[in-house]
């Protein structure tokens, strides 16, 4: 299927060369936009309704802010996506594909080909905060950082477990120094912001590590 | 080996216990394996010689060694059997009245140097150690599920424990050839107290219409390497088990992450308690996914 990359401003999601940059064409049936000002060339994007999917690349902002919402029954052609990326850390392989209630199937099919073509894994999911990834881990590693504070176990000790006790390729300290404390704050505050859920609060290393910026 | 320990016991002989025994006998200690019910002896044996003939085939052991493990590993219905272990390592069922009974009794057995460890995964060492009648030498020791397998174990002091014991207990896990951790003695230790929280948020998210079970799982492990995903794990461990661990947890630190939601008990009004019954997140007659 042909697909079209429009840019707008650095994108997180490919911040380099990408198969899936290298394989767009100049007039597809799909339109991928990608960089921080996705949602502002999309609003520019002539005969949108007429594409198979359109694909918008988002920050922390819901889908809706670009589409507008209606009763629950919103939903078109229109996909927002974002390559989960842990901070500073290299993006990874997954791409969460946000749709909302009425989005139709083809044009998730269409996004979903377009994406995995270019080799990469996806996972569709309404148009939440957070998405699937941010929702998860957040609050995991604030309890990580206030149990290391509380004395639970030394930080090695703590990634130990979790490394061969689940499996996990990295425990949440070691990964959270390498990907940022301070990203990490800014996504888990954002997310607080959104919930008021205590979970998403910054736990206080983060706070500090944004203070100390 | 631990100088001080030759003569291991481990009481109550579960998938735990059974695994903790191939664990200490494989290490050269002599294994002493108690349970009420001979059955439950008879069928430990029988899979633990299953076990060890299938390390043979994988060569991670040889027919000699395997000889020399199980003359090593004798099983008991008397609980008498145990007065010449040095250590004894609990897995009974997760109830404070029956470790209590059980520990009580092996005080009255056991030499006074023998250690007492708990595999508890969710009660207090402090709370268990305070019914053995020598809480200074009663230390958790919490091993992965399957202990055999696994190298990781969840060491705790109780609040009374000696540190001259715990260092010996410590010393013992390594002679076992596992790889110990300090944590304190809090709810869930560090294991638990992280993953039932995680995977109860990824459960909210199947009920809030996020995503489906198969997109949660394929995001988990493709964003962050994973080896399972939450709810392919939910539907392994089997949602009753992960009900009773979970309002363990619950009880003891009141967090809200660690409730139980609503679906789990849904689930299991349903029959749908994982890969035992066919149906949890998945179905496994089928492709189908159940969507929560």
């Amino acid at each position: 299927m042909g697909y079209t990359v429009l840019r707008a401003g650095a994108s997180r999601s490919f911040p380099q060369d990408h198969a899936l940059l290298a394989g767009a064409a100049q007039d597809g049936e799909v339109v991928v936009i990608i960089g921080a000002d996705a949602g502002a060339a999309f609003r520019k994007l002539a005969r949108a309704e007429t594409r198979t999917a359109v694909l918008i690349e988002l920050g922390t902002e819901c889908l809706g802010v670009h589409t507008g919402e209606f009763r629950g029954e919103e939903g078109s052609n229109v996909l927002g996506f974002a390559r989960f990326r842990l901070g500073d850390a290299d993006p990874s392989n997954l791409v969460e594909l946000v749709r909302q209630p009425r989005t139709g199937e083809a044009a998730v099919a269409a996004a979903r080909k377009v994406l995995e073509g270019a080799g990469l894994q996806v996972a569709v999911c309404g148009d939440f905060a957070g998405r699937i990834i941010d929702r998860l881990v957040r609050p995991y590693y604030n309890a990580a950082l206030r149990r290391l504070d509380e004395g639970l176990a030394t930080a090695g000790d703590l990634d130990t477990t979790l490394r061969l006790g689940l499996g996990y390729p990295e425990g949440p300290i070691a990964l959270l120094e390498r990907a940022g404390l301070a990203r990490h704050f800014e996504v888990t505050q954002a997310l607080y912001e959104a919930y008021g859920d205590p979970a998403y609060a910054p736990a206080r290393r983060a706070r500090v590590a944004k203070q100390k910026q | 080996m631990a100088a001080e320990i030759k003569t291991v016991g481990v009481a109550g002989v579960g998938t735990m216990g059974a695994g903790i025994a191939i664990v200490a006998a494989r290490a050269g200690f002599r294994t002493v394996v108690y349970d009420t019910r001979q059955d439950a002896l008879d069928r430990a044996r029988r899979q633990t010689e299953g076990f060890l003939a299938k390390s043979v085939e994988r060569k991670k052991l040889t027919q000699p060694q395997v000889d020399r493990i199980l003359g090593d590993l004798s099983g008991t219905t008397r609980i008498g059997e145990l007065a010449a272990c040095d250590i004894v390592i609990e897995a009974v069922f997760e109830d404070l009245k029956v470790k209590h009974a059980l520990l009580g009794e092996l005080n009255r057995i056991c030499p006074p140097h023998a250690l007492f460890a708990s595999n508890t995964s969710t009660l207090s060492i402090t709370e268990i150690a305070a019914g053995s009648g020598r809480d200074e030498r009663v230390v958790g020791m919490h091993f992965c599920l399957p202990a055999q397998l696994m190298k990781l174990v969840e060491m705790s002091p109780g609040i009374r424990t000696s540190e001259d014991a715990f260092r010996a207990a410590w010393e013992f896990c390594r002679a076992l050839g596992q790889v110990p951790v300090r944590t304190q003695d809090s709810p869930g230790f560090i294991l638990n107290y992280f993953l039932v929280p995680f995977n109860n948020d990824a459960i909210r998210l199947v009920e809030a219409g996020v995503a489906a079970p198969a997109d949660i799982d394929r995001a988990v492990k493709s964003g962050l390497g994973y080896p399972m995903g939450p709810l392919e794990l939910l539907d392994l461990v089997g949602l009753d088990t992960h009900l009773l661990v979970a309002e363990a947890l619950y009880a003891s630190t009141r967090e809200p992450r660690a409730a139980v939601p609503a679906l789990v008990r849904r689930m299991i009004a349903a029959g749908h308690l994982g890969r035992k019954t066919g149906r949890g997140f998945y179905s496994y007659q089928g492709s189908a996914m159940f969507g929560g």
